[in-house]
């Protein structure tokens, strides 16, 4: 089995797995039963300056797909609503009792130096292996000048990040919000302000359903429902855009990151350290089936890692990152294919419908003179979309195979079409 | 067969009749139990959405089969109900009755790569229901009325789907019916446990909610009514009277008592409540290998017969009966003989038995008596070797080979007559067909009476 244990802002992790800050990092009880079920570390649930906050009821909204599995999930609950005393003294006796599991303390305050400081150290001295800046959450603490309020304002992360590095000598994960235009402004600040790592992203604003038969949005609290933080395997793609982004760009890539957005199963992990992330969080998979996912996800990595020959996740981290390009730097004279292998057809007739309706005409439909139907491609309609590989229900009926060609690479900036080209050396 | 189906078929077998009275009790409750919300929303996301979908085709009413299993899997059963109907007014009789297994089920693409099709039928019974079990206004609308009548001999369900199609054109409709209650074999034919709760007269009580639809009862054609009047009393008609007659195994005691047609027996049966009330032999034979006979040597079994011995004269391959039905035989513990064929009715002031002859192919092919012979002990002899049409009453039309002459468009050699169902040749004594030919001849007959 392939060494499962990495290095995140300094700190020795067991695994790359994490437990996100949210309802399930909310107390010793639930960091327990996830570290006793494998996970490497938690991000305790946000912690905010006494009296504690108030949730309501109820508190998650759904996106089910029409099987009933659960997609993504949508959250109106703030921050822990538990006295900071007691979320401390539970710290101290789980890093106690679990001394080889990290624990990151996540905080939020309002705008003001003097309370970052004082938050930051207190939590701090329960031990924490570092902490974590939640500039994130875009339901109910932004209402009060917190999370995504302080999250979307660059110079704000950079202030609010200086305080805390300023205040303890642990490492600083800043915590990004996906609700900007440009992750890259975010990231930088964090990074100005002496981040050891960013941590992303945070909830997506959402409204995630309504009621229909009572025109309320979900979920409903008497009669009214309010946007929320939405998260779940639908904001995969997001997160690993955001990833890719800091990793890629000059002047955020030294910038560690701690990779958080719909990771389910042991491949999007994969996914998201190639693209960057030095560790991962996840969330929603545990709160959809429990901590006991994390079994598939150590077991999902190391496998897949014994079969590449990895024996470290050092070796494939930020491996995607130099494929990852601008649309300007693609190569216009590659062309692919897709081949449909009859013989693993099951002629459902989709990839023909929707290349039919929707794409290129490029596949026609012909009755067997034995029975059934036969579907080919057209290569002189087909543009290699991906569209009947990605619809096919059957896996490896539909490949994507590249066309053999002399001609050298060219990039749109020199294709003789763009009136805008640049000129060849 | 599914694990579900099989559990009930089991739990049916192995509780004879008179044990109790409830239909839960009595073996004759639903042999594919009705879907749940959930079982609808798994099964109905098996479903791959084909485009001309091989199902479709396969289905004699061509329903748009993954049209409506999308509209269950997005919570619109009641339109995924109107999407069957429209193709197949009938379809809680057809998501019941229908051998899917040799139908649609058989051609969906499923099969190919996981050897397990979608339920189709059980889809099409859960949306079906969904929409009769509420109390909605009939979902088709009729077309501005045109004028014309229509006479419709036979309220099965070829003669029920011409009705309703005809109606829906704009047509009044007068149907004639020799029993006293509509539906034909649907409420007289099939297995009992197929059509629990009384659902062939729910299906007719709906049917008849897109108005302009007469019945009367206990008008026999050739006995009550005929063809002459009725060709001069309406503007056409149609003839859906199934096949009145049954085949004679040609022995001698074949009146004795004891001796009945299979189809008598199931009609008998499906109108006893209690069923515990009907009464059954000891030991009884079934002679066929059809859907019939199956239908009546399992609910033999489950009236509390002892033993009950099917006999096919040739082998499993060759029963008509789909493996589904042979399986439901044997798992109700009915004994099944192939390759043999009856010789003589054995009686001795009583029914005592039948004399089989052993059969098999010589050698061009031909079946054919090995020359030895077996008795099976019985005090019932249940005859399914087939139906055949009752020609005394259908002057006036030409029949071949036991069968009304249609032309395409479904109209007999007596001009403004139209047939269709098991009485003509193209019928497959399915149900779902009969309602095909009675759709298909209604918009024949309306085209018919706009050019005439």
């Amino acid at each position: 089995m392939a060494d499962l244990s990495c290095k995140i802002a300094g700190i020795d992790s067991l695994n790359p797995f994490w437990l996100a800050s949210a309802p399930p990092t909310d107390k010793k009880y639930n960091v327990v039963r996830a570290f006793e079920a494998g996970w490497g570390g938690v991000v305790w649930k946000t912690l905010g300056i006494d009296p504690p906050v108030v949730n309501v009821s109820s508190r998650y909204g759904a996106h089910h797909d029409q099987n009933r599995r659960l997609l993504g999930i949508n959250n109106i609950e703030l921050i822990s609503d538990r006295p900071l005393a007691t979320n401390l003294q539970e710290i101290r006796e789980c890093r106690k009792e679990y001394p080889d599991h990290v624990i990151i303390g996540s905080m939020m305050a309002p705008i003001e130096e003097r309370a970052w400081k004082d938050l930051a150290q207190q939590i701090a001295e329960s031990g924490v292996h570092g902490l974590e800046l939640n500039l994130g959450c875009p339901h109910g603490m932004c209402e009060r000048g917190m999370g995504s309020a302080i999250g979307q304002v660059p110079e704000m992360v950079e202030q609010v990040t200086r305080w805390v590095k300023d205040a303890v000598d642990i490492p600083v994960f800043t915590k990004l919000t996906p609700n900007i235009t440009n992750i890259l402004w975010s990231a930088e600040a964090a990074l100005k302000g002496g981040a050891d790592a960013v941590s992303l992203i945070n909830t997506v604003n959402s409204i995630v359903s309504v009621d229909i038969d009572n025109m309320v949005p979900e979920p409903v609290v008497d009669g009214k429902g309010t946007h929320g933080g939405y998260c779940g395997s639908a904001v995969k793609p997001i997160a690993l855009n955001m990833v890719a982004e800091i990793a890629r760009t000059p002047e955020t890539r030294d910038l560690e990151i701690s990779g958080i957005g719909g990771i389910t199963t042991w491949k999007d992990a994969v996914e998201f350290m190639a693209l960057g992330s030095n560790a991962v969080q996840v969330c929603t998979a545990a709160m959809i089936y429990g901590f006991r996912v994390v079994d598939d996800l150590i077991d999902g990595m190391s496998q897949w890692m014994d079969d590449k020959g990895y024996t470290s996740v050092e070796q494939f981290t930020r491996a995607a990152v130099p494929q990852v390009s601008d649309w300007n730097e693609l190569n216009m004279n590659f062309d692919t294919k897709a081949v449909i292998n009859p013989d693993n057809c099951i002629e459902c007739g989709r990839c023909h419908i929707a290349c039919e309706d929707t794409s290129h005409q490029a596949i026609t439909m012909t009755d067997k003179p034995e029975g059934g139907r036969l579907f080919e491609v057209v290569d002189e309609e087909c543009v290699g979309c991906n569209l009947c590989y990605h619809i096919c229900p059957v896996p490896d009926c539909i490949t994507m195979e590249p066309v053999k060609t002399d001609k050298p690479p060219m990039t749109w900036p020199e294709h003789p079409l763009n009136p805008m080209r640049v000129a060849a050396e | 067969m599914t694990t579900l189906q099989a559990k009930q078929a089991s739990k049916s077998g192995a509780v004879h009749g008179g044990a109790g009275h409830n239909d839960a009790d009595d073996g004759f409750s639903d042999l594919h139990p009705a879907y749940s919300e959930l079982q609808a929303m798994a099964e109905s996301n098996r479903c791959l959405y084909c485009y001309d979908a091989p199902c479709v085709t396969a289905c004699p009413t061509s329903i748009d089969i993954p049209s409506f299993i999308r509209k269950i899997s997005t919570g619109n059963p009641d339109g995924a109900a109107k999407t069957i109907l429209s193709a197949n007014i009938m379809g809680g009789t057809c998501a019941r009755a229908c051998p899917t297994e040799v139908l649609c089920e058989e051609a969906c693409v499923r099969n190919v790569a996981e050897d397990t099709a979608v339920e189709i039928g059980s889809l099409q019974r859960y949306a079906v229901d969904h929409l009769m079990e509420r109390d909605l206004p009939h979902p088709f609308k009729r077309a501005p009325k045109t004028g014309k009548t229509i006479a419709v001999v036979g309220a099965g369900p070829a003669g029920l789907s011409c009705a309703h199609r005809a109606a829906m054109l704009g047509h009044d409709v007068v149907v004639f019916e020799s029993k006293p209650k509509p539906g034909g074999l649907n409420e007289y034919g099939l297995a009992a446990y197929k059509m629990t709760n009384d659902f062939a007269q729910r299906e007719v009580e709906f049917l008849l909610g897109i108005g302009g639809i007469e019945i009367e009862y206990n008008k026999a054609l050739g006995k009550d009514i005929n063809l002459a009047d009725l060709k001069a009393k309406y503007d056409a008609v149609f003839v859906g009277v199934g096949l009145g007659s049954t085949n004679d195994l040609g022995l001698k005691g074949e009146d004795f008592p004891g001796v009945d047609d299979a189809i008598t027996f199931i009609e008998k049966l499906r109108q006893t409540e209690p069923k515990s009330d009907m009464p059954v032999g000891n030991n009884v034979i079934v002679i066929g290998g059809g859907n019939t006979a199956i239908d009546a040597a399992v609910q033999a079994k489950r009236l509390g017969a002892e033993e009950v011995t099917l006999v096919y004269r040739r082998g499993a391959e060759n029963m008509s009966a789909t493996e589904f039905e042979q399986d439901l035989a044997k798992t109700n513990g009915v004994i099944v003989r192939y390759w043999a064929k009856p010789v003589a009715i054995k009686a001795n002031g009583k029914l005592m038995g039948m004399e089989f002859e052993k059969t098999e192919l010589d050698a061009n092919g031909k079946l054919v008596g090995t020359g030895e012979t077996f008795e099976v002990r019985a005090d019932q002899i249940l005859k399914a070797i087939g139906q055949k049409i009752k020609t005394d009453d259908l002057a006036g039309m030409e029949i071949t080979g036991g069968k009304i002459v249609v032309d395409e468009s479904y109209q007999t050699t007596a001009p403004g007559v139209f047939a269709g169902g098991d009485c003509i040749k193209s019928g497959e004594d399915l149900t779902v067909q009969s309602v095909e030919d009675g759709k298909q001849a209604a918009i024949a007959i309306d085209a018919f009476l706009k050019s005439a």
